[in-house]
């Protein structure tokens, strides 16, 4: 039996007893990047595919959602940030060894790319919309020509968005919980069937809604594997991971991750979604609700549970 | 040149005595502190054996702060130091995060802070202020390149050990046990 204790009364703010350095900003951010992640992978690919006509929503309206929730992400990362006038020192370099200089440098290409999205689209709720400028209607017919180049940037640069959002977790050793390379695809997964929700929310036609049903049910099946995997990796790991694993399976984190994340966030939705496909007459609000809620309640749970597994010496 | 310190645990009466003259020389604002004591026992009833470690920042070779910062404001100073460079530190806490260890915290006025290994008095030729107020002189600094250094002669002498080694950040605050 081994018990450290610190004697001489460090209590550091934020990191004593236990380390709380990120609260409610960084996974509400990462919930809502992958959010805009999945709208914009979609929008683009039935643009590659060229199926504009047929999925609107996919294309058209959920991309409206995109900057909205981005902006709302950036402004809860600016919040996080502790020494905010000195952020423009993330411009000032490339670290490619830090997740987190990836990620700025990505979302200021995604950023952008999705106001552009939307406004190329804007005639869709506005008809008689005018850019009054000769130049602005100029650069949107150069957007209009390279629309495919544009959608193929968007879908990679929105794949890197969604993946960063797991990888910048999966990073720190420090924490074992987070010490796994499944977050990234766990989260681009998650980031993608939060997409395809809103999607499904935002769709007015049956066809859309069912292939988005599909899409997202595929979606939900990865990510219950990828948990499984998780889980199996934490146990067959060192002491520490099976400590990590120990938060979800009996720890202080096992009702949250099991009801909210699994079962409110995975499992249900995905049984209705087999229900709608079995064509049964189920809600989409209510599905979507759940995958979105499922969606943030993943990483809200992660994030702090996170935060609260550590190698002890 | 590299930078290291030895502390003999056989001889650490766990004073706090590093704690305060690192508070008092480096400015550290109250209710933080940038060194602390640890009190580590082992065994069972009666059969229990008592560790004391003065523990700070490990100054890593492998350093997963710098490692992870996004604007190179952690970085390796001359002689290995990890230290931060508050201008360009912009608060993200993801070095913070990053350590195994928790040496580091979030200054009031924002920016990450930590163990500088007394730099500014180094240059100066004297010894961190924690090494240089030890009441049992249980703490050596120096340069592990330089064979006659205190540190150097303690590690050829004695056992040590490092803290979480298996975490491969090769720490170089060394443990004589």
């Amino acid at each position: 039996m081994r018990e450290e204790i610190i004697v001489s009364g460090r209590m550091n703010p934020r990191i004593d007893p236990v380390l709380n350095i990120w609260h409610w900003e960084i996974p509400l951010y990462l919930f809502l990047g992958g959010l805009a992640a999945g709208i914009l992978f979609f929008a683009a690919l039935y643009t590659i595919m060229g199926k504009e006509k047929k999925y609107p929503a996919a294309v058209k309206w959920a991309p409206f959602i995109a900057p909205v929730v981005l902006m709302i992400g950036l402004l809860a990362l600016f919040l996080d940030l502790k020494h905010k006038p000195y952020f423009w020192q993330l411009y000032t370099t490339i670290r490619l060894t830090s997740p987190m200089s990836w990620g700025a440098w990505v979302l200021m290409v995604v950023t952008p790319l999705s106001f552009i999205w939307s406004a190329l689209n804007i005639k869709e709720i506005f008809p008689n919309w005018d850019w009054k400028f000769q130049w602005i209607r100029d650069f949107e017919a150069f957007c209009r020509k390279n629309i495919i180049p544009i959608a193929w940037i968007m879908m990679i640069s929105s794949l890197i968005l969604g993946i960063y959002t797991g990888i910048l977790f999966s990073a720190f050793n420090a924490r074992p919980l987070w010490n796994t390379s499944i977050l990234g695809p766990l989260f681009l997964t998650s980031g993608l069937s939060t997409g395809a929700a809103a999607i499904m929310l935002m769709s007015k036609s049956h066809e859309e809604r069912l292939l988005f049903s599909k899409i997202d049910l595929i979606l939900i099946g990865i990510e219950l594997f990828l948990i499984v995997h998780m889980f199996m990796g934490f146990m067959a790991s060192t002491q520490v991971q099976i400590d990590a694993a120990k938060l979800f399976l009996g720890g202080p984190y096992t009702s949250a991750f099991w009801i909210f994340v699994v079962s409110l966030g995975l499992v249900l939705p995905a049984l209705l979604e087999i229900l709608e496909l079995r064509k049964r007459k189920i809600p989409i609000v209510i599905t979507a609700t759940l995958v979105l809620f499922g969606g943030i309640m993943m990483r809200f749970v992660i994030a702090y549970a996170g935060q609260a597994s550590r190698w002890l010496y | 040149m590299r930078y290291a310190m030895a502390i003999d645990t056989k001889k650490c009466v766990g004073c706090s005595d590093c704690v305060v003259a690192c508070q008092t020389e480096n400015n550290v604002p109250i209710g933080y502190c940038r060194d602390w004591v640890v009190e580590a026992t082992d065994g069972t009833y009666p059969q229990l054996e008592t560790e004391i470690r003065s523990e700070r920042c490990n100054h890593c070779d492998n350093a997963p702060c710098v490692r992870c910062c996004p604007t190179g404001s952690s970085h390796f100073a001359e002689g290995g130091a990890v230290l931060v460079d508050h201008e360009e530190c912009i608060g993200c806490g993801a070095c913070v995060a990053s350590c195994p260890y928790d040496a580091r915290y979030m200054h009031p006025e924002g920016y990450v802070d930590k163990c500088t290994f007394c730099m500014h008095r180094v240059e100066k030729g004297m010894k961190p202020a924690c090494v240089s107020v030890c009441p049992t002189k249980c703490m050596y600094f120096g340069d592990l390149d330089d064979p006659k250094s205190d540190v150097s002669v303690m590690l050829k002498k004695r056992k040590f050990k490092t803290l979480i080694p298996e975490a491969g950040t090769k720490p170089q605050i060394y443990y004589l046990i």
